[in-house]
């Protein structure tokens, strides 16, 4: 079981809050305080990634953020509702400039070393995990 | 936070003053900004991001996007950047060839090439 779950409309307003959670239960878990811009960063991309999944597919739902703290990694798994694969944006989101979904992928490939990105019949799924540190010590 | 825009002329250049989170919430406002400067012949932009708190994908799209829009013009867009983190976002994806990268608002007011 997730140590934390998360989950919120597919709206772009909530984007931030997963990304604050995401890092304050990153830093509880242990993750170095060196890391946590990038996780922070990481998954505001894939969730950034999962709303417009959504929206440019028309589709209500929800994004889910589960964050599990296991023995020497912290995993965050991203999961969307969108369907399978990325529908082709229909117009390209009112006014939308072009490249992000291609920009949000480069930026937590570049990040990230252990990462997974899977799509099934719901919608897709991201998977990426960092390092706790042995030491650390919950406050 | 919020993002925060103003924007001042210096010579025949606009700077753009950015604070606060630049995200897929944020970055409309951003594109609307720029959009409305090129729309009403200002073509020539310096965006500084030292009051950036945070930056992602959809941030670096729309700053793509602009440099686009002025570039019809035969315009420039600069950045004004020190900080690391936001620094590191550009290097990621390749566009620090993409942006000329200033240090200070008056370097990139006063640079010609």
């Amino acid at each position: 079981m997730a140590t934390v779950e998360l989950r919120f409309s597919a709206l772009p307003e909530h984007v931030r809050t997963a990304r604050l959670v995401a890092a304050a239960v990153a830093r509880r878990a242990g993750v170095d305080e060196s890391v946590l811009d990038e996780v922070r960063l990481a998954v505001g991309e894939a969730c950034s990634r999962a709303v417009g999944l959504h929206q440019r597919g028309g589709i209500g739902g929800a994004v889910r953020v589960a964050l599990t703290d296991q023995e020497k990694r912290f995993l965050i798994e991203v999961e969307d509702e969108a369907g399978p694969a990325a529908v082709p944006a229909s117009g390209a989101a009112a006014g939308a400039d072009p490249d992000e979904d291609t920009l949000g992928l480069a930026v937590i490939t570049g990040l990230v070393e252990d990462l997974e990105v899977t799509n099934g019949a719901g919608g897709g799924l991201i998977r990426m995990s960092w390092p706790v540190s042995a030491d650390a010590v919950a406050v | 936070m919020d993002l925060s825009l103003s924007t001042r002329s210096v010579g025949d250049r606009t700077v753009v003053e950015v604070g606060g989170e630049i995200d897929v919430y944020t970055a409309p406002k951003l594109r609307e900004q720029l959009v409305e400067l090129v729309n009403d012949g200002k073509y020539h932009l310096v965006v500084d991001m030292e009051g950036v708190d945070f930056l992602d994908s959809t941030g670096l799209g729309v700053l793509v996007g602009g440099l686009k829009r002025v570039r019809a013009h035969e315009g420039s867009l600069r950045l004004v950047c020190n900080q690391e983190r936001i620094l590191k976002i550009f290097r990621i994806t390749g566009l620090t060839k993409v942006f000329p990268i200033h240090t200070s608002v008056d370097d990139a007011v006063s640079a010609t090439d």
